[in-house]
């Protein structure tokens, strides 16, 4: 019961070499029967995301003997050259497979320290694989152990709570003062690449009405489409600046766009209601006076970039806890792997002895043919009895062991001295 | 069986405070939740405590400075724990605590000073002076929310997050919090107070005789429904309407000692 992973990700591979080796579903499906049904993996799951591909597998030889052969089905699969390949590639068996997947789950091992979407990527990924029956007892066991340190991690530390992103830092800020931003109205000044990144992350927090002003029309209206969003005539402050709860600005201009006078009107004629301003602008979009306005928050550039860069030391200093808990369910994964090995050693051991025993009984029963039946049956028994004493006793220990290593170490050398290797599955 | 309830309450509550600063500080959600059963267990073994001592006077305990701020503590964190649940919100909870422990404790080394008002008995006037008590409690906990409003208010203006904003509610949830707490805080003024008309009436045949305390709940009772008002216009929302809420408390702790001590002869303690 071994486990190998093989895979690339954003360390080890660039973006070319790792968009020819990622998996759709359809890909995911095929490479998975194909590593079953060629008898290179019993259980198998694919993980492909934008930054990593990683095959999964038990093997039905060791784990270090069919790495190979999934490097090779690899650049078969995707038609890539194997040389392209090598130095990519990553190889990492059992306890070292394990803790890697239990990094990735935590967010430890993504490109962005502790970003939640690798959680939900490797839900799915299993999700997917168990329904078409990829995985086993090991896999499951595996993976439904990956997803319980990825919740842990999330709610136990801070890993993932802060904002990573000036974007993202700044729809936070705006969550801080409203709430949930459903029912909130925004704004959106620009129509340039940091506006669309702000404007893709208050559509997922399901703002209730997006509007939208730049200078050229088209753009605006392009965005509008993709993000169900109104367009506003450029320059029409009085009526634009009444609905929204949020601004967000970000329009290339020498002077600030938004004055005190401005948004001191739009105030008065919102009745002070609050209203939140993020200036992405360079130079800036607003006038640094408006901050003192009653109930509304400024925050430009600057101001997001600090959050950013205080939020990556936040997000640091949590490794240590994340890590922990990686250990610890890597610890109970492994007890329970052993657990399940010391089971099936004792069975294929009692099975192993029972054969022998046949074979012995055979042999020297033919040469006491002086024995009735019932002598033959009981000294048949007290073997039996002798057999079972002396394989329960050493059981009865392996499983009594409380640390782990010694024990997987007493599962291993119990193997190799009484299982031959053709016996070892 | 009181000194273990008392036992009990204090550990529960001083286990709930450490729950909820630990919460606070690290965001774990399941010390918040240890943080809200602790306080709920506390909740118990502190009406154990209080019904201990009803049964020796047969009534609500508010004849002594013990009872009365015990009893306060008590609907403190009652009112406290309803809106948490209400609001799903536990941030708040390390700024409430504190309050309830000290009225707690507090109650236990007040002198066992026992008004000799023999004839106000009966559960007309024990509604009186428990929703009187719940009013001034409700207030009390409107007033810590706005108080971490201006705070957050100020930080969030002035750039300075630190580690404490990501995990304070956001400002409107704590208005929200803070109109609900008030409009605890107004029924049960409201109603009480007109029980109180009603025991007076039943005592003394008559409803109104001039007591200082009347005016100055009256007046309080006006100021919050000011509150309400003007917290729920767009020009007030915000840091103005919490500031209106922090001065109805001042004059909410000003009708609770200056004028029950030394201007009101009937409400002493309440």
């Amino acid at each position: 019961m071994e486990i190998v992973l093989v895979g690339l990700n954003h360390r080890t591979a660039p973006v070319e070499v790792r968009e020819k080796v990622s998996f759709n579903e359809e890909q995911a499906r095929r490479a998975a029967d194909e590593l079953r049904s060629r008898g290179i993996l019993e259980e198998t799951l694919v993980l492909s995301t934008c930054n990593r591909s990683e095959v999964y597998g038990v093997p039905p030889e060791s784990s270090h003997e069919c790495a190979p052969g999934l490097s090779s089905f690899l650049s078969q699969f995707h038609a890539v050259r194997p040389e392209m390949l090598s130095g990519s590639l990553y190889h990492h068996y059992d306890r070292e497979a394990v803790r890697h997947l239990f990094r990735v789950s935590a967010g430890l091992d993504s490109m962005l320290l502790g970003e939640a979407e690798i959680l939900g990527q490797v839900r799915e990924a299993y999700r997917f694989a168990h329904e078409q029956g990829a995985t086993g007892p090991v896999l499951n066991r595996m993976f439904q152990g990956a997803l319980e340190v990825g919740k842990r991690v999330r709610t136990e530390t801070d890993l993932g709570t802060r904002p990573m992103s000036v974007a993202s830092a700044g729809v936070k800020l705006a969550e801080r003062i409203f709430g949930k931003l459903e029912e909130r109205s925004v704004l959106v000044l620009g129509a340039g690449a940091i506006s669309e990144q702000v404007v893709s992350q208050l559509r997922v927090r399901g703002i209730a009405n997006l509007f939208l002003m730049n200078r050229s029309c088209d753009r605006a209206e392009e965005l509008a489409r993709q993000y169900g969003g109104k367009v506003v005539g450029w320059g029409e402050w009085d009526t634009a600046l009444r609905a929204p709860d949020v601004v967000v600005s970000s329009v290339a201009a020498e002077e600030p766009i938004l004055g005190l006078e401005v948004v001191e009107r739009a105030m008065a004629a919102r009745k002070n209601r609050a209203l939140f301003l993020m200036d992405l602008g360079m130079p800036r979009n607003i006038d640094a006076s408006v901050a003192k306005l009653y109930n509304v928050y400024v925050y430009d550039m600057d101001d997001l970039s600090d959050i950013v860069q205080q939020n990556r030391q936040a997000r640091e200093s949590e490794i240590p806890r994340a890590e922990s808990i990686v250990e610890a369910h890597v610890g109970k994964f492994l007890s329970w792997q052993a657990s399940v090995e010391l089971v099936s050693l004792v069975d294929e051991l009692r099975a192993r002895v029972q054969e022998e025993r046949n074979a012995f009984v055979k042999a020297r029963m033919e040469s006491m043919a002086h024995l009735s039946e019932p002598d033959r049956l009981r000294m048949e028994s007290l073997m039996d009895e002798l057999l079972e004493k002396l394989l329960l006793e050493p059981a009865q220990k392996l499983r009594g062991e409380k640390e782990l290593r010694r024990k997987i170490q007493n599962v291993e050398a119990l193997r190799d001295l009484f299982l031959s290797k053709r016996d070892k599955p | 069986m009181n000194r273990i309830a008392l036992i009990l309450t204090a550990a529960a509550y001083l286990l709930s405070f450490g729950c909820y600063m630990r919460f606070l500080n690290t965001g774990r959600e399941l010390i918040g939740r240890l943080g809200t059963l602790f306080l709920a267990l506390g909740l118990v073994a502190h009406y154990f405590a209080l019904l201990e001592r009803s049964r020796g006077l047969h009534t609500v305990p508010y004849h002594d400075l013990y009872g009365s701020m015990s009893l306060f503590g008590w609907l403190l964190a009652l009112t406290y724990l309803g809106l948490e649940l209400y609001h799903r919100q536990r941030s708040v909870g390390a700024f409430v605590l504190p309050f309830i422990l000290v009225f707690f404790l507090a109650a236990h080394l007040a002198p066992a000073d026992r008004l000799p008002q023999p004839d106000l008995r009966g559960a007309v006037f024990a509604f009186h002076v428990t929703l009187s008590i719940l009013a001034y409690a409700a207030f009390a906990l409107s007033f810590v929310l706005s108080l971490i409003f201006l705070g957050e208010e100020r930080l969030l203006r002035k750039h300075e997050l630190g580690n404490m904003v990501w995990r304070l509610p956001p400002l409107e949830l704590l208005e929200r919090m803070s109109q609900s707490s008030v409009l605890v805080g107004l029924v049960s003024i409201a109603i009480g107070t007109a029980l109180g008309f009603v025991s007076v009436d039943r005592l003394m045949g008559q409803y109104w005789f001039y007591d200082p305390k009347y005016v100055v709940t009256l007046f309080v009772l006006l100021l919050y429904a000011l509150y309400f008002r003007l917290a729920r216009t767009a020009t007030w929302r915000g840091a103005r309407a919490s500031k209106l809420c922090i001065f109805n408390f001042v004059v909410v702790v000003l009708s609770f000692t200056v004028v029950n001590l030394y201007l009101s002869h009937s409400h002493r303690y309440f």
